[in-house]
C-alpha cells in the first residue's frame, strides 16, 4: 500500500484519476494549486488507486494524504 | 478632489500605494482577507476591513463586498493595484456606476487591450509594429497547422486571454503544435474563461523591453522611458532594469514615441506599460499593453524621480499632467529584483513560517515589501513577498550594490529565490549586459 501525500499546502485543483484506475509509477495522481503554480503529484509505484482522500477544491496541507493506492 | 482611497489589492503594493497617499495627505482604506489578518499593510491605513476568506473570489475578487465597504467608509476613489480586479473591464465600469473613481483607464479600452488578439489588431492599426502572426483565433488544429506554414517554426502559442505565462508555448514542429494545441485551449478555458488560442512567431534572442507612460484626460501623454526585463522563470519576470542597456538612443527615442501615439490614439487614460520585444537588430514589436502600476514600477521611479503612484491619482482626480516630455532625464541606472518564497532551483513555491526577516539597508537600497517576521506565507496567493531595489550612477555600480544587498537579505523559515538571483547577478553574460528572455533557460538552468 502506497499514500500519495501533498509535496505543500495548496488547494486541490484536479483530481486526475478514479478509485479503481490502475496508474503506473510517476504518474499524475492529483494537481495541486499553491501560490498561482500547478503542482503534479504522482504516484511513486505503480498499482490501483483504492481511495482518494481529498475532492477537488479542498485545502490540503503539506504532507496529507491524498490517495492511497495498492 | 479625491480625500479616501480604497485599495483593492493586498501585500507590497497596498503597502507602497498607502505611502504616497499618506505622503499626499490622503486618507487610506485596506481590506484583507483572513489569510492575511497579520499582513503589515493592513495596519499601516487608517481604517481596515475583512472582506473575506483567503480564497481569492470570494475576498480579493468579490466585487460586492468591496463595493460597500467603499460606500461603508465613504471612500471616493479605489486604487486596484495589479493583478485581482486591476484589468477587468466589469469592475472599473462598476465603480463608475457606484459613483467611484476607479484609478485607471475607462473600462472599454481595458476591454480592448485585455484581449491580446484584439490589443494586436488596434497597435496594427495605429501603426506600431507587431510580431508577424495571425490576426483572429485559430478555430481548429487544421487551421493552426496551415498558418504555421507560413509564419514558419518556432512559434509562440498563446491564449488570447492569457497572462502570467499561462497557456503559452514555444511549439517547434507540426508534431508539437499538435501535441500543444488542445491542452493548451482547455487550460486557458478553465484559468481565463476562454480558450481561444493565437500563434506568434518566436522572436530568436528577444529582449523584453517595456515603456511606462501616463495620460491625462485632457489629451496629454508623456513616457517614463524603459525597463529591460528579461530575465525571467516560468514567463514571469525576476530582476527588471532601467535604462536599457542595449538599446541605442534613438531606438529609445522611437520606441517612446511609438508609446505616445499608440497611448493617444487608443484615449488611453491613466498610468499604463506598453511591452515590446525587442531582437538583435533592434526592430521592436508590440507584445502587450498592461492597462495598470506594473510591480516594477520603481525602478522608474528611481531614475526619472516620479511618483507614479502620485501621478496616478493626479491623473484620476481630473488633473492635468503637470510634467512634459522635455522636462524628463534618465538619472543614473536602477535595477529590480523580485524576492519569491520558491525553491531556488525547482522554482516551485515554498509556503510557510517566516522565523527571522531582516532587510538589507542603504542610501541607494529601497525595500517594498509584504511580509515580516513570524509571519506565515499562506498558499493562496502570488509568491512574490518582496522586491529589492537599488540605484547606482551607472549599471555598474547598481550591480555592486544589488550583490551587497542581496547578500544582507535575510529569511529564515522559508525557501526563497535568493541563492538564483544572486548567481544570475554574478554570472559574467549578465554583467556584460547579454540579457535575452532565455538567460535563466541559457545560463541558469544548465
Amino acid at each position: 500500500m502506497q499514500e500519495v501525500k501533498a509535496s505543500m499546502a495548496g488547494n486541490v485543483w484536479k483530481i486526475v484519476v478514479s478509485v479503481g484506475e490502475q496508474v503506473e509509477e510517476g504518474q499524475d495522481i492529483v494537481i495541486l494549486e499553491s501560490m498561482k503554480m500547478e503542482i503534479p503529484i504522482a504516484a511513486e509505484a505503480s498499482g490501483t488507486v483504492k481511495e482518494l482522500k481529498v475532492a477537488e477544491g479542498d485545502f490540503v496541507n503539506d504532507e496529507d494524504v491524498l490517495a492511497v493506492i495498492e | 478632489m479625491i480625500n479616501k482611497v480604497l485599495i483593492a489589492n493586498r501585500g507590497e503594493i497596498a503597502a507602497r500605494i498607502i505611502r504616497t497617499c499618506k505622503k499626499l495627505g490622503i486618507q487610506t482604506v485596506a481590506i484583507y482577507s483572513e489569510a492575511d489578518h497579520k499582513a503589515p499593510y493592513v495596519t499601516m491605513a487608517d481604517q481596515n476591513f475583512l472582506v473575506g476568506p483567503p480564497r481569492v473570489n470570494e475576498s480579493y475578487l468579490n466585487v460586492e463586498r468591496i463595493i460597500a465597504v467603499a460606500k461603508e467608509t465613504n471612500a471616493c476613489a479605489i486604487h486596484p493595484g495589479y493583478g485581482f480586479l486591476s484589468e477587468s473591464e466589469a469592475f472599473a465600469n462598476r465603480c463608475v456606476e457606484e459613483g467611484l473613481t476607479f484609478i485607471g483607464p475607462t473600462g472599454s479600452v481595458m476591454k480592448q487591450m485585455g484581449s491580446k488578439i484584439a490589443a494586436r489588431n488596434a497597435m496594427k492599426k495605429i501603426g506600431i509594429p507587431v510580431v508577424p502572426g495571425t490576426d483572429d483565433a485559430i478555430a481548429t488544429i487544421d487551421e493552426g497547422l496551415k498558418i504555421a506554414k507560413q509564419i514558419g517554426y518556432p512559434i509562440m502559442l498563446k491564449a488570447s486571454a492569457g497572462g502570467g505565462g499561462i497557456g503559452m508555448q514555444v511549439v517547434n514542429s507540426d508534431e508539437e503544435l499538435l501535441k500543444a494545441f488542445e491542452g493548451n485551449s482547455k487550460r486557458a478555458q478553465t484559468f481565463f474563461g476562454d480558450g481561444s488560442m493565437f500563434m506568434e512567431k518566436k522572436i530568436e534572442n528577444a529582449r523584453h523591453i517595456e515603456i511606462q507612460i501616463l495620460a491625462d484626460h485632457h489629451g496629454n501623454a508623456i513616457h517614463l522611458y524603459e525597463r529591460e526585463c528579461s530575465i525571467q522563470r516560468r514567463n514571469q519576470k525576476v530582476i527588471e532594469e532601467a535604462p536599457s542597456r542595449f538599446i541605442s538612443e534613438s531606438t529609445r527615442q522611437r520606441m517612446g514615441e511609438a508609446a505616445v501615439k499608440a497611448v493617444k490614439a487608443l484615449k488611453y487614460t491613466n498610468a499604463g506599460t506598453i511591452e515590446f520585444l525587442v531582437d538583435e537588430s533592434e526592430n521592436y514589436y508590440f507584445l502587450e499593453m498592461n492597462t495598470r502600476i506594473q510591480v516594477e514600477h520603481p525602478i522608474t521611479e528611481e531614475i526619472t524621480g516620479i511618483d507614479i503612484v502620485e501621478q496616478q491619482l493626479h491623473i484620476a482626480a481630473g488633473k492635468e499632467l503637470a510634467i512634459e516630455q522635455m522636462d524628463l532625464r534618465i538619472d543614473g541606472h536602477a535595477i529590480e529584483a523580485r524576492i519569491y518564497a520558491e525553491d531556488p532551483v525547482t522554482f516551485f513555491p515554498s509556503p510557510g513560517h517566516i522565523s527571522n526577516f531582516e532587510l538589507p539597508e542603504g542610501v541607494n537600497v529601497r525595500n517594498e515589501v509584504a511580509v515580516t517576521a513570524d509571519y506565515d506565507v499562506t498558499p493562496f496567493y502570488d509568491p512574490m513577498i518582496g522586491k529589492l531595489i537599488v540605484k547606482g550612477s551607472n549599471r555598474e555600480e547598481a550591480i555592486t550594490l544589488l550583490e551587497e544587498a542581496l547578500s544582507n537579505y535575510k529569511i529564515e523559515g522559508i525557501k526563497t529565490n535568493i541563492p538564483m538571483l544572486q548567481e544570475v547577478v554574478k554570472h559574467e553574460q549578465f554583467r556584460k549586459g547579454n540579457t535575452t528572455t532565455a538567460f535563466v533557460e541559457n545560463f541558469y538552468q544548465k
